[in-house]
C-alpha cells in the first residue's frame, strides 16, 4: 500500500517547501513533488510535515507496572504526539540492566505505534553499586545508559563507568551516551518539591536546586577527566543550564534535554497540594523556567524530552510525600513547545526531532530529511488546531497530566511509522 | 459549597475575630456545671489521625461532645497506606459512615486539602505536617486576647523550631492578621528556607528581643533535630534559646508566656518559668476546647444561621 501526504508544508534540516510526499510499500519515501498519487491519500493541507519526533526520555512501565502503562499504550500515546521513536528508561521491574530484559522490551515494542529504543542501566539494578554489563548491551545495539530515577551518586563508580564506556564506542560504531539524572540525594533527601519561597509557605519539605547543580558540576569535571559523552537529563535549574553552556563552549562532549513541564510550570503549582504536580526534578522558580527556555533557544539544551511518567490514579491519591513523582508528557509536548518557547516552527521541530535523533544514534531513520529513499518516519502537524487536555482522553493507561483542562494549540493529524499510517486524522491505528 | 477550616491562610481579620467572639459564648458554656448544649445533636464528627496526638484529639472530641455531636475516632497509621490502600480509599470508608465533619491530623502538609476535594463533609485541619494548625492559632490568639484585650500593636516573639512548625506558620498569619508584630527567634538552621512574603522580623538574639515583647511564644523542640544535624546539642540550644528564670526576668511584667504543649521542661523553658504567673499555658489548653466548639458550630451546616437566629436558644 502506498500513501501520499498531500499538500503539506515540509520542514526538515534542509529547510522548507510545499509538496506532496509519496511513501512506497517498502516503508521508504518514494517521491517528493506535486500531483503525486498513492493508494491512500492523507490530507496535509494547512499542516506541517516533519520528520517524526524522538523522545529521549520515556517511562513505559513495562515490565513491572503494567497497570500504569504498557509499551503498546505508551507507543500509541507517542504516535498521537507525533513521535516515531521513544527511548525507554530502564527503571522497570526488573530493571533493564541485562540482555534478557532489554530483549523483552524490544520484543514488546515490535508492531507498536513507535520504534522502541531500550536504554541500559549504568549499574546493576540501578542501585549505584556495581557496573552493569555495558559491553554485552552495547553488542545488542544499546547506545544509551542511565540509572534514571536516581543519579549515580558515587563519583568513583561514575568515573569508572565513564572510562569504560569510552572503550566501547568502536563496538557500537558511535560514542556511547551516558544519561545522568542529576541529583545529589544526600542534599535532596526528604524533599518533595523545590525548596524556596513556595515550599516554605506550603510546609512541604523542599529539595534545593543545588542538589542538581552539584551533580552537573561533578559530571562536567568527570567528562573533562574521561572524555565520555555525557547527556544531562531534564535540566531544571538556571545554574545547571549555565554550567552546561560553559562546558559546551569549552568543547566538552556533553548534551542536554529539558522537559515541557520544566519550561512551562513553576513550584507555585504545588499550592494545590495535588501530587499531579510532584515530579523529579521538581518544578522550580520563574527564573529557572526562564533559564531553561533560554537554554533551549540558544542551543545549550539540545532536545525536548518529555520524561513521560505514568502513574495510576490510585498511586497519586496519596499524601504529597508518599505519591510517586512523575507526569504524562507524550501527547502535550508539541503544543507546549509551539506555544511556550517563542521559537520559530523549524527550531521547535529541531528540538523535538532531529537533534534528539542524533543523540540517540537514530539519524539513519528518525529525524531524517524528507527525501526520496529515506525511511518514512514522519508526522503531520496542524499548528493551529486547538484542543482541551483530558488525561482520560489520552492513550496512556494513566491520566496524570498536569495540564488537565488546558486549551492547547497545535495537534498531530497523521503519524507515519516505517511507511505505515499509525495515526490518521488524530486517531491511532495501532 | 461545603465549609472547611484548612488553615489561617485565606482568613481575614473579620473572620478570625468573628470566631474569637463566638468562642466567648462557648467558653461560658464550658464553665457551667453541665457543660453540654444540644447544638449539634444528630451530627457526626470523625477524627482521622495519621499521627499520634492525644491532646488535640481529646480536645476536638470533648468539643464535639459538649455540642452533643456523635464522635468517631479513626487512628490510621500512615503505614496502612503503604500496604496498598490509598488515602482516598481511607477517606471513602470514613465518609461511608455518614459523617458531617472530618478532623484530620497528618504528618504531611496539604493532606487535609486533598481530603476536602474528595468528601462532602467539612474538613478541619488539626495539623498537617509543617504547614498549618489553625485551631491552635485561634486558641492562642484567643488566649492572648483574653489576657491583653487585643493583639493590635502587640509585639509577639515566636521562639524555636520555626522550620518544622505548623503552629508557627498558623500563628504568624493569625497574629499579624490581628494587628500584632511578630519576631521569629531561632537558629538559622531552624528557620524556613525562605521568608519571602512572611510578615515577620527575625533574630538570633533572644536576650535582646525579650524586653521588647508583649508575649513570648515558645515552640516545642524535637530531639530528632539534633540527629538531623540542625543544631549541635540540646545543651547549646538551651543556652541560647531556652527560657529560664534569668531570661524571663528580661520579659516585661505584663508579658505573657505561651507554649502549645507538651512542654519539654529544661529545654525550651525551665520548670520555674512554667510556673511563672505570666505563663498562660494551661489557659491555652482550656481555651482549646472552646475554640474547637466554635469552629465545629460554625462549619456544621446551619451553625451560622443558628447563630444569627438566636444565640440564647443555642445556649439554652
Amino acid at each position: 500500500m502506498t500513501v501520499v501526504l498531500r499538500g503539506g508544508r515540509l520542514i526538515d534540516r534542509t529547510g522548507e517547501r510545499v509538496a506532496d510526499v509519496e511513501i512506497g510499500d517498502d516503508g521508504l519515501i518514494a517521491a517528493v513533488g506535486t500531483g503525486l498519487c498513492g493508494d491512500t491519500d492523507l490530507d496535509a493541507s494547512g499542516c506541517v510535515v516533519s520528520p517524526g519526533f524522538v523522545d529521549l526520555h520515556v517511562h513505559l512501565r513495562q515490565p513491572g507496572q503494567e497497570d500504569a502503562e504498557t509499551i503498546e499504550t505508551g507507543a500509541r500515546g507517542g504516535a498521537l504526539g507525533g513521535y516515531t521513536a521513544l527511548v525507554a528508561m530502564p527503571n522497570t521491574e526488573p530493571a533493564m540492566d541485562c540482555p534478557a530484559v532489554v530483549e523483552l522490551v524490544r520484543a514488546l515494542g515490535r508492531d507498536t505505534a513507535c520504534e522502541i529504543i531500550p536504554t541500559g542501566a549504568m549499574t546493576v539494578g540501578r542501585l549505584g553499586r556495581d557496573m552493569a554489563p555495558l559491553g554485552e548491551l552495547v553488542d545488542m545495539g544499546v547506545g544509551i545508559f542511565t540509572d534514571d530515577g536516581t543519579g549515580l551518586q558515587d563519583p568513583r563508580l561514575m568515573r569508572r563507568v565513564m572510562e569504560y564506556s569510552t572503550g566501547l564506542s568502536h563496538r557500537l560504531g558511535r560514542p556511547v551516551v551516558l544519561a545522568q539524572h542529576c541529583e545529589v540525594t544526600a542534599l535532596s533527601a526528604g524533599g518533595y518539591m523545590h525548596e524556596g519561597e513556595w515550599s516554605s509557605r506550603l510546609g512541604i519539605p523542599g529539595q534545593p536546586g543545588e542538589s542538581e547543580d552539584l551533580m552537573v558540576m561533578r559530571d562536567i569535571a568527570l567528562v573533562r577527566l574521561t572524555g565520555a559523552h555525557l547527556h544531562f537529563q531534564h535540566l531544571s535549574t538556571a545554574a545547571s543550564v549555565a554550567m552546561v553552556r560553559d562546558a559546551k563552549a569549552a568543547g566538552l562532549p556533553v548534551t542536554a534535554e529539558a522537559t515541557p513541564h520544566h519550561f512551562t510550570l513553576t513550584d507555585a503549582a504545588c499550592a494545590t497540594y495535588d501530587p499531579v504536580f510532584k515530579v523529579h526534578p521538581p518544578l522550580r522558580t520563574d527564573a529557572d523556567v526562564a533559564a531553561v527556555r533560554t537554554g533551549l533557544a540558544d542551543g545549550t539544551i539540545d532536545a525536548i524530552a518529555t520524561d513521560h511518567a505514568p502513574h495510576t490514579d490510585h498511586a497519586k491519591e496519596l499524601s504529597f510525600d508518599l505519591a510517586p513523582p512523575g507526569m504524562l508528557g507524550l501527547e502535550t509536548a508539541l503544543p507546549l513547545a509551539l506555544d511556550g518557547l517563542g521559537l520559530d516552527l523549524p527550531e521547535v521541530l529541531a528540538l523535538l526531532s532531529w537533534r534528539p535523533a542524533a543523540i540517540a544514534g537514530l539519524s539513519d531513520r528518525h529525524g531524517i530529511d524528507i527525501e526520496p529513499g529515506n525511511p518514512a518516519n514522519l508526522c503531520v502537524v496542524d499548528p493551529d488546531a486547538t484542543w482541551v487536555v483530558s488525561g482520560r482522553g489520552m492513550a496512556s493507561r494513566s491520566s496524570n497530566s498536569p495540564f488537565e483542562g488546558r486549551t492547547l494549540r497545535g495537534r498531530v493529524r497523521h503519524t507515519i511509522l516505517a511507511g505505515q499510517p499509525v495515526v490518521v486524522d488524530g486517531e491511532a491505528r495501532r | 459549597m461545603t465549609a472547611h477550616l484548612l488553615g489561617i491562610d485565606g482568613m481575614d481579620r473579620v473572620e478570625i475575630e468573628e470566631l474569637l467572639d463566638l468562642t466567648d459564648t462557648f467558653a461560658e458554656i464550658g464553665r457551667r456545671p453541665i457543660a453540654r448544649v444540644p447544638a449539634l445533636r444528630g451530627r457526626t464528627v470523625a477524627t482521622l489521625f495519621f499521627e499520634d496526638s492525644t491532646r488535640t484529639r481529646v480536645s476536638f472530641d470533648t468539643a464535639a461532645k459538649r455540642l452533643s455531636a456523635d464522635t468517631l475516632n479513626f487512628a490510621a497509621g500512615s503505614s496502612s497506606l503503604n500496604k496498598g490502600e490509598s488515602l482516598r480509599d481511607t477517606v471513602d470508608v470514613i465518609a461511608s459512615y455518614g459523617v458531617d465533619a472530618i478532623v484530620v491530623r497528618h504528618p504531611m502538609a496539604g493532606t487535609p486539602h486533598r481530603i476536602a476535594d474528595w468528601t462532602d463533609a467539612s474538613v478541619i485541619n488539626a495539623g498537617d505536617g509543617s504547614h498549618e494548625h489553625p485551631t491552635q492559632a485561634l486558641l492562642d490568639a484567643y488566649t492572648i486576647r483574653q489576657h491583653s484585650g487585643s493583639l493590635d500593636g502587640m509585639h509577639i516573639g515566636i521562639v524555636g523550631d520555626i522550620r518544622h512548625s505548623r503552629v508557627a506558620r498558623s500563628n504568624v498569619l493569625a497574629f499579624s492578621a490581628l494587628g500584632a508584630e511578630v519576631t521569629l527567634v531561632a537558629p538559622t538552621t531552624l528557620l524556613p528556607a525562605s521568608l519571602i512574603g512572611w510578615p515577620v522580623r527575625v533574630s538570633q538574639d533572644l536576650d535582646a528581643v525579650l524586653p521588647t515583647l508583649d508575649a513570648c511564644y515558645l515552640l516545642r523542640m524535637q530531639r530528632e533535630r539534633i540527629t538531623e544535624g540542625l543544631i549541635p546539642s540540646v545543651r547549646e540550644y538551651v543556652a541560647d534559646y531556652g527560657l529560664n528564670a534569668v531570661r524571663a526576668a528580661r520579659l516585661p511584667t505584663e508579658a505573657l508566656i505561651c507554649h502549645p504543649g507538651p512542654t519539654n521542661r529544661g529545654v525550651e523553658l525551665s520548670a520555674e518559668v512554667a510556673a511563672d504567673p505570666r505563663s498562660v499555658i494551661l489557659d491555652q489548653v482550656v481555651n482549646g476546647v472552646s475554640v474547637r466548639m466554635a469552629v465545629l458550630f460554625l462549619l456544621l451546616g446551619s451553625g451560622r444561621e443558628l447563630l444569627e437566629r438566636s444565640e440564647s436558644e443555642v445556649g439554652a
